[in-house]
C-alpha cells in the first residue's frame, strides 16, 4: 500500500453524491504521491453494500467513470458489512496474481437517502428472509441475542457461579457485561476526539454510556455504530512500483477471511479451531461457536496470521482497527482474533489492554497500550458507511505504519509510538463473513 | 410558468420533512453550497417462493412445528433446510415438539420500519429436545424481566395463517 484517502464521515452529505465522495477520497490519496497519476493505475476494485441505498444499480461503474479510469479494468465487490476489507483484499489479490501492478480500492455508501429505520431495514435484509427478517428485521436484535449468550457462557459461569438463584445470577451478569461493554464505548468515542474524520468524537462516563437510550437489550445507544456517508480509497501494487512512488510503503503480509451460517440458529456446536498458543483442553466445556462467538473472525484470523507468520498476535501486532459496529462484537473479537482466551473478554477489556497509554480514560487501565484496539475510534465512533469501512481501517492503519498520524490527523495524540506491525478486521452479518488483513511498515 | 425555487434549509431533518410535504426542498450546508434534494420513493411486490421451505410454511398453517433430519448423517435440524450442510444429503421433514427452552433472548425496543410500530418486541433462540440447531422466534406474554436464559417455552400458531414466520410465537410454559 503507497497511499490512501478518506472523507470525513458524516450522517449526511447532501452535497456529494457517492462518485464526488470517492472522487475526494481518491484526490487527496493520489496528492501525495507526484509521480503516482491516473496513468500508472492499471485498474480498481470498488465496493459498496446496497443497491437499495444509492437506488442506483452498478454505482461502481460511475465511481469508475467519474474518476476517468474507463477502459481500465474493474469489478464492484459486495460482502456485507465486510464490504470494505474484501474490496482491501480484492485489490491485493489483482495485484499478487500478476494481473495488476498498481490497484486501486475504493469504497463508499451513502446511508443518508433513506430514514434511519428505513436504513435498518435494508441492512436487515442481510438476514434470511424467510426465517429472521419477518420477525423484527433487526440488526441490533441478532447483536443482542449474541452477546446474551456471550454474557451466559462467560460471565454467569464464572463471576456469578456462586449465585443459587439462576435468574438473580443472570441478572447480575447482564448488568456486569453491560458495564464492560460500555469501558469499550467509553474508550472508542474518546479515541476519536483525536480524529478529525470521526462522525461521533465525544467524552463519555461509564454511566452516560448506560444510560442513553435502550435499542435492543441490553445493548444501548451509544454501543452501537450508526448511519453513514463517506468514502475511502486504498492504492496497492507491487513492491517494485511502490519504491517508485514512495519512501514509506507499508507491507501486506497477510489476507484471511472466514464464513459462517447465515441465520444465527444454524451456527454449529462443535469444536474451537485453535491458535498456536491454545490447546484443545482450554475448552474442554465449550460448544463453540453456537450464537456467542464469531467463527468467520476466527478462521480469517487462523489464516491471515498464518500468512504473516504470526504465532502469538497480542505481542506481534502493535494495533488493531477492529469492527466494532457494537460494543459487544469488539469484546467477542478479542476472543476470534486471539488476543485472550475464550471467555476471556471481559477481563481483558478491564485490564485496559485494549486502550491507548497515555489517554485520559475516566477508570483504571493499568495494561494500556499492550494491544490498542480502534485507536482511531473505531466504527462506533467514525461511523460505518458500510463499503468504506474496511478501506477507511486499512488508510488509518496506513497512516499509523507510516507514522504520519500527526500529519493527517493534526493532532498527534493517536500515533502509536514506533507501530511496526497492524490489524484490520472487516466484519460482515452477526458474523456471516469475516476478513483480517496483517499490514507492516516497509521501511 | 416557472416552478418557484423550493425552500432552503440549513437541518437536513427539516429538508427530510419538506420534501414529504412538497416533493422538493434545497438543502445549504455550512459552506453555503446549495443542493437540490427530492423525494423518491419506491416499491415493489415481490413474487416470493418458499420453494423447498414450502412444507414448514404449510405446516404452520397446521399448528405444526416441522424441522428437517438429514438422510445420512441424521442431524436434526429446528430451522429446516433441505440439504445437510454436514454431510450434503437430502432432509427428510420431521415433527419438531412444540416445547423447548430459550438458549438466548432480547428485548427490541426499536426495529427496522416495518416493524417499529410493534415495539416492544422480544426476540429469542428456542432450543428443543432431539434438535442440534435452534429456532428464531417472537416471545410474547413476558416482561423482560421475566425472561431467563432456560426458561420452557411453548409455541402458540396464528389460526388466520399468513404463511410468515410470524405464524408461530412462543410463550413461556405453564
Amino acid at each position: 500500500m503507497v497511499t490512501g484517502g478518506v472523507t470525513k464521515f458524516a450522517k449526511a452529505h447532501p452535497a456529494m453524491d457517492f462518485r464526488l465522495m470517492v472522487k475526494k477520497a481518491y484526490d487527496a490519496a493520489l496528492s501525495e504521491i507526484p509521480n503516482l497519476t491516473k496513468e500508472r493505475i492499471d485498474g480498481s476494485r470498488i465496493s459498496y453494500f446496497s443497491d437499495h441505498f444509492t437506488r442506483q444499480l452498478k454505482a461502481a461503474s460511475m465511481v469508475q467513470d467519474y474518476l476517468g479510469l474507463n477502459p481500465k479494468g474493474s469489478v464492484r465487490i459486495e460482502w456485507g458489512g465486510a464490504t470494505g476489507g474484501e474490496c482491501f483484499q480484492a485489490a491485493y489479490e489483482a495485484v499478487a496474481s500478476g494481473r495488476m501492478d498498481v490497484c486501486l480500492s475504493a469504497g463508499f455508501e451513502t446511508m443518508s437517502r433513506v430514514q434511519t429505520w428505513k436504513g435498518n431495514e435494508f441492512i436487515a435484509l442481510a438476514s434470511d428472509t424467510n426465517y429472521d427478517f419477518p420477525l423484527g428485521g433487526f440488526y441490533t436484535g441478532y447483536y443482542a441475542l449474541m452477546v446474551m449468550r456471550h454474557i451466559q457462557e462467560y460471565l454467569r459461569k464464572t463471576r456469578f457461579a456462586h449465585v443459587k438463584d439462576e435468574r438473580e445470577a443472570q441478572r447480575l451478569a447482564i448488568a456486569e457485561g453491560s458495564r464492560i461493554m460500555a469501558l469499550v464505548s467509553v474508550k472508542n468515542h474518546l479515541n476519536a476526539l483525536h480524529n478529525p474524520y470521526a462522525q461521533y468524537p465525544k467524552q463519555l462516563s461509564v454511566d452516560d454510556v448506560l444510560n442513553s437510550e435502550m435499542i435492543s437489550y441490553p445493548l444501548t445507544r451509544e454501543q452501537i455504530c450508526t448511519m453513514s456517508d463517506g468514502a475511502a480509497v486504498a492504492v496497492l501494487c507491487t513492491g517494485e512500483r511502490a519504491r517508485e512512488f514512495t519512501d514509506t510503503p507499508v507491507e501486506v503480509i497477510g489476507v484471511g477471511t472466514g464464513t459462517d451460517t447465515m441465520r444465527l440458529a444454524d451456527r454449529p456446536f462443535g469444536t474451537v479451531p485453535l491458535m498456536p498458543n491454545e490447546r484443545a483442553s482450554d475448552y474442554a466445556n465449550l460448544d463453540y461457536p453456537g450464537v456467542h462467538s464469531f467463527r468467520a473472525g476466527r478462521a480469517a484470523g487462523l489464516e491471515a496470521y498464518k500468512m504473516a507468520g504470526i504465532t502469538d498476535p497480542k505481542r506481534e501486532l502493535d494495533f488493531i482497527e477492529l469492527h466494532d459496529a457494537y460494543a459487544s462484537s469488539e469484546i467477542q473479537t478479542y476472543e476470534d482474533l486471539g488476543l485472550c482466551r475464550y471467555g476471556e473478554g471481559y477481563s481483558f477489556t478491564e485490564s485496559g489492554a485494549p486502550f491507548l497509554k497515555g489517554m485520559k480514560y475516566p477508570f483504571k487501565t493499568p495494561k494500556a497500550g499492550e494491544i490498542p484496539v480502534n485507536p482511531s475510534g473505531g466504527l462506533i465512533a467514525c461511523g460505518h458507511p458500510v463499503g468504506a469501512t474496511g478501506l477507511m481501517q486499512g488508510v488509518f492503519a496506513f497512516w499509523q505504519l507510516q507514522g504520519t498520524i500527526a500529519t493527517h490527523f493534526q493532532d498527534p495524540t493517536l500515533q502509536i509510538p514506533n507501530a511496526k506491525r497492524g490489524a484490520i478486521h472487516s466484519h460482515a452479518g452477526t458474523g456471516s463473513a469475516v476478513t483480517v488483513s496483517i499490514l507492516q511498515r516497509g521501511f | 410558468m416557472a416552478r418557484p425555487k423550493p425552500k432552503v434549509y440549513a437541518k437536513f431533518r427539516d429538508v427530510q420533512e419538506e420534501i414529504l410535504r412538497t416533493g422538493a426542498a434545497i438543502f445549504k450546508d455550512g459552506n453555503g453550497v446549495e443542493s437540490l434534494i427530492i423525494d423518491s420513493p419506491y416499491s415493489i411486490r415481490y413474487i416470493h417462493s418458499y420453494a423447498e421451505d414450502s412444507a414448514f410454511f404449510l405446516g404452520l398453517a397446521e399448528g405444526k412445528l416441522l424441522g428437517s433430519k438429514c438422510t445420512g448423517c441424521g442431524f436434526v435440524y429446528a430451522t429446516p433446510r433441505g440439504h445437510c450442510m454436514e454431510c450434503g444429503e437430502p432432509t427428510k421433514w420431521l415433527e419438531l415438539p412444540t416445547t423447548g427452552r430459550v438458549h438466548s433472548w432480547t428485548t427490541c425496543q426499536f426495529g427496522s420500519e416495518a416493524f417499529l410500530k410493534e415495539t416492544p418486541y422480544n426476540l429469542c433462540l428456542v432450543e428443543f429436545d432431539g434438535a442440534g440447531s435452534l429456532l428464531l422466534a417472537r416471545l410474547k406474554d413476558c416482561t423482560q424481566d421475566e425472561i431467563w436464559v432456560g426458561m420452557p417455552v411453548q409455541a402458540k400458531f396464528e389460526p388466520k395463517a399468513k404463511y410468515s414466520i410470524t405464524d408461530v410465537w412462543f410463550v413461556p410454559k405453564k
